[in-house]
């Protein structure tokens, strides 16, 4: 049998969701059920005068209104679950209905129980909702500045917490030569998944237990959190989440919406159900990114990076959520000395609140922040010191052999081989010629330009010591069950909670080369709480990294058994037998075989096991990571801008990543390419606004510009293997790197354009508008 | 519930009769979803730009959020659990081989899209594949496997062309 791990399998979840079989939240149905909407404030800050339901409740078909006051008593605060510490974080209280003030525009007051979704949407809006309107903050270093509106009263200066790490950088940037600082605007975006989010709940009264679908990342931290809300014992309260249609972060956090159905469910004695309209999804669903950077780098005039000093202001909106303060420290600030041997640097971020939607993780949360500033920084630094932005990201990369390697920050990277990455990218790229030909175009008028980006990120999260060190509530660690059948047929549980990245696949894989057994003859199983004892769900590219090695560590565990049954079947000492492609054999003796599945059913039949041995066959392991992984690599991206228009063309994109072992290659290119086009949607079109009224102006697709498939070209990646040293599986994990590298490769590459014009820097994203009245203001083409 | 409002639909879907009361506002994409029970076609926005509700109806790509079930009395739609017949389609077949799909939320839309596409414009350039698919979001797939899915399921329909015409030819 060829290797099962490193081909590319076409994915089994895809039998069902390509014939329209996937169960996604919104596409259940039980007998009896009725439908949620929710009334929402239109104003981004204003104290709740009062509520009149009656209207609302007079309308056919109506069952139940309820208000923030009807659940006060009965539901707890919808709790934030990452405390950095050492931060003097102030707790936001959320109630899932707001019943004094509202704090964002979509914060929910209400909610409308009925018959039919159009019933209940309808009443809705009938609801009357008499509001104070206040002022508003939407900008996270304005809402810091003296008099600004206030989010919750009593948390002064509108700071959840100030955060530091490293050491005091100020006498390396008194001495140093050359210093360059730039601020930075890191854009909110909105993460659109293309399902909106959905719950439905249903109490079965005669157990006393409630059961949520809903469309989550991860079902027991949800079950955790609802519990602890809804004074449900954890044990009588079971999620579910079987199809998730993408999620990119913004279905980690527990929202007050499926926290007011399961309580109306068990209220009403009726399941309910809420899906979330796409509008809602751009108001309530959290949002990522939102930064004001203060960046300054100190160096040598030959191009020596000496330290690396961040200030940043985050915004994490009206309410902290599940897992916000997380993202802008420790995901954020210990990592932007990027790839490169800084020997100095320190970080220090304000978490803002303001009147927006809350923030919280998106594809990347933090290092794609941390991986932006330091890029650019670069080549505003080689621009300074008048080197090519190439050659200074040589002089200053990681070398290869000082991996293990501690950066600044104590974090320790743990294999890698940046040049080996950079150098592969070369090949695919004539770096010299295109400089002669960008000098040939500029002389008749036409701009292009290329940028670097020479990643690296900390993933695979991750040690469940560091999530307690920093602050995580929660371990980061990950379980699974390897099932044996009789017959030899596997199904695998895993806590990891895929939805989108084909894990049903990459997992069965893991299994079939382990145990030598066809990919079809294993079964994977996961998002529901009820069959998988524990697990802390699918972000951070966690998934194949720590789930993925769990699943490892069971089939250690099922062979162990089996080989012991199989020596006994063989009348030799268990040391004796071999295991190879589901075949024990007498070492020596090849001629003297048990299968896996003769084996199984031995276990199961039990009429022969070796003396004290327990029955069946199955393994369950808890595999809790010693390091993060961090995989890396180069991107390049190759631009032209049109200076008549602002247009910008991405010519070619070129991707290199370096992300460990790799299981199956085309769901690996997949991810890359998924988040290329996030990545490259931040640098080019995307961008949520806000009004000074705290009002999102970019509200749906026709006003947030999602990336369409005419705006690229083909990509073109390729890998460096550089296994993860400390992972059972030698993989790093690819979720994020694409979103990770390629944003600030898209600027480097504009503003390289752009030079001739003299200009450094833009805000993102460079909307052809901008990019025109850039040029414009630099006097135009002459 | 008692609604005088209600008025009688007759939709062929998938090759069935299906006959319904809906109110007059009932969309198409909920008629399929939650009359006649077809999960497949799913809602992915409420302006119209998403495209994950494709459908055909009448043989043209539509998005079913923005017809109402009553427009297409009479009508034939074809959704994606009629796409399969003895095998899968090959358009499905595309986008199994070439990972077409990561959630799959986009999947029906981008599916009966590429179908349209194909019996329209057999064999379409990259460029043009790109453009059809405009009225599309996929937030998964940085598209470019959507497309190598179109140009197999090209590729499947041409194989399976030949092969049924050298069947015929052998009779
Ligand atoms: S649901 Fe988005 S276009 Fe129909
Ligand atoms: S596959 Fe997830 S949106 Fe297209």
């Amino acid at each position: 049998m060829a290797d099962v791990i490193g081909s590319a399998l076409k994915r089994h979840e895809d039998i069902r969701l390509i014939r329209g079989k996937g169960q996604y939240t919104d596409d259940m149905k039980i007998p009896g059920m009725v439908y949620a909407s929710m009334v929402r404030s239109p104003y981004a800050h204003a104290r709740i005068v009062a509520v009149d339901t009656a209207e609302a409740r007079r309308v056919p078909g109506v069952q139940a209104v309820f208000t923030g006051r009807d659940l006060k008593d009965e539901v707890g605060m919808v709790p934030t679950a990452w405390i950095p510490p050492d931060s003097d974080m102030k707790m936001t209280p959320h109630p899932a209905l707001a019943y004094d003030f509202v704090r964002y525009a979509g914060d929910a007051v209400a909610v409308v129980i009925a018959d039919t979704p159009y019933i209940a949407q309808d009443a809705a809006d009938l609801v009357r909702v008499e509001y104070d309107a206040m002022p508003a903050v939407t900008n996270p270093r304005d809402a810091a500045k003296e008099g600004a509106p206030l989010v919750h009263e009593d948390i002064a200066g509108n700071v959840a917490f100030h955060w530091k790490a490293g050491v005091s950088v100020d006498e390396v940037f008194n001495k140093a030569e050359v210093v360059v600082r730039h601020e930075f605007r890191q854009q909110r975006l909105v993460p659109s998944a293309m399902e909106p989010r959905a719950a439905v709940a249903q109490w079965n009264a005669a157990t006393d237990e409630l059961t949520v679908w809903v469309t989550t990342q991860n079902p027991h931290i949800h079950r955790l959190l609802m519990s602890g809300m809804l004074g449900i014992p954890e044990h009588k309260l079971r999620v579910v989440a079987i199809d998730v249609g993408g999620a990119f972060g913004s279905k980690i956090a527990c929202y007050p919406d499926e926290v007011v159905v399961s309580w109306a469910a068990r209220k009403l004695n009726r399941p309910v159900k809420w899906t979330e309209t796409r509008s809602e999804n751009f108001t309530v669903t959290t949002h990522g990114r939102d930064h004001v950077e203060e960046v300054e780098v100190a160096g040598t005039k030959d191009g020596h990076i000496q330290a690396i000093r961040v200030k940043a202001y985050a915004n994490l909106g009206a309410y902290l959520s599940t897992a916000a303060p997380g993202v802008p420290t420790i995901l954020f600030g210990l990592i932007v000395n990027g790839a490169y041997a800084i020997p100095h640097a320190s970080a220090e971020v304000f978490g803002m609140l303001t009147h927006t939607t809350p923030v919280d993780a998106y594809r990347g949360a933090g290092r794609p922040e941390a991986t932006f500033l330091v890029e650019r920084m670069v080549d505003l630094y080689s621009e300074a010191v008048g080197m090519d932005p190439l050659a200074v990201r040589k002089i200053n990369l990681i070398p290869a052999d000082a991996f293990p390697y501690t950066n600044p920050f104590t974090l320790q990277y743990d294999s890698g081989n940046y040049q080996g990455a950079l150098a592969k990218a070369l090949e695919m790229v004539d770096y010299q010629q295109f400089r002669k030909e960008q000098d040939n175009l500029r002389k008749q008028g036409k701009y292009v330009g290329i940028g670097f980006s020479t990643y690296v990120e900390m993933c695979g999260l991750g040690p469940s010591e560091v999530a307690g060190a920093v602050g995580f509530q929660g371990g980061l660690w990950e379980s699974a069950t390897v099932r044996v059948h009789p017959t030899g047929k596997v199904t695998v549980f895993t806590g990891a909670s895929p939805h989108g990245q084909g894990e049903e696949t990459t997992f069965a894989q893991i299994v079939a080369q382990e145990l030598g057994l066809p990919p079809e003859d294993i079964e994977v199983v996961h998002g529901d709480t009820a069959k998988i004892a524990m697990g802390w769900g699918t972000y951070g590219s966690r998934t194949t990294v720590v789930g993925g090695a769990a699943i490892h560590m069971a089939d250690q565990k099922v062979i162990e058994k089996a080989r012991k049954i199989a020596a006994h079947k063989l009348e030799v000492g268990e040391d004796d037998v071999a295991f190879e492609q589901g075949l024990f054999s007498v070492k020596g003796l090849p001629a003297r075989t048990v299968t896996f599945q003769e084996a199984a059913l031995d276990a199961y039949l039990a009429w022969s096991l070796p003396k004290g041995m327990e029955p069946a066959l199955e393994g369950t392991a808890f595999y809790n990571p010693e390091n993060f992984t961090y995989p890396f690599g180069t991107h390049i991206a190759m631009v032209s801008v049109d200076p008549e228009t602002g247009d910008i063309e991405l010519m070619r994109y070129v991707a290199v990543d370096d992300v460990g072992i790799v299981i199956n290659p085309m769901l690996v290119e997949g991810q890359i390419h998924g988040g290329l086009v996030q990545g490259i949607g931040q640098a080019l079109y995307e961008g949520a606004e806000y009004d000074d009224q705290g009002q999102l102006l970019t509200g749906s697709f026709l006003d947030y510009a999602m990336p369409k498939a005419r705006f690229f070209p083909k990509f073109e990646t390729a890998h460096t293997v550089t296994p993860s040293p400390h992972n059972p599986l030698g993989v790093k994990g690819v979720g994020e790197t694409g979103a990770i590298a390629s944003t600030p490769a898209i600027v480097n590459a504009v503003m390289d354009a752009l030079a001739p014009f003299g200009i450094h820097d833009l805000p993102m994203p460079l909307t052809p508008r901008k990019v025109w009245q850039a040029i414009a203001a630099k006097g135009g083409t002459h | 519930m008692e609604d005088s409002r209600v008025v009688p639909v007759t939709l062929t879907v998938n090759g069935k009769a299906i006959a319904r009361e809906v109110e007059p506002r009932t969309l198409l994409v909920h008629f399929l979803r939650d009359d006649a029970g077809l999960t497949g076609t799913h809602v992915g926005c409420d302006t119209s730009q998403c495209g994950v509700c494709t459908v055909l109806l009448n043989g043209e790509a539509v998005k079913s959020c923005t017809v109402l079930a009553v427009q297409a009395d009479g009508a034939d739609v074809l959704t994606i659990e009629g796409m399969e017949e003895e095998i899968l389609h090959p358009v499905q077949q595309g986008f199994w081989e070439k990972h077409g799909l990561q959630c799959g939320f986009c999947t029906p839309g981008a599916m009966l899209t590429a179908s349209y596409l194909l019996s329209t414009h057999p064999h379409p350039s990259e460029q043009e594949i790109r453009e059809s698919l405009d009225g599309l979001l996929c937030r998964c797939t940085g598209y470019e496997t959507i497309v190598r899915s179109v140009q197999r399921a090209q590729e499947i329909m041409d194989e399976r062309r030949e092969s049924a015409d050298r069947e015929t030819r052998a009779i």
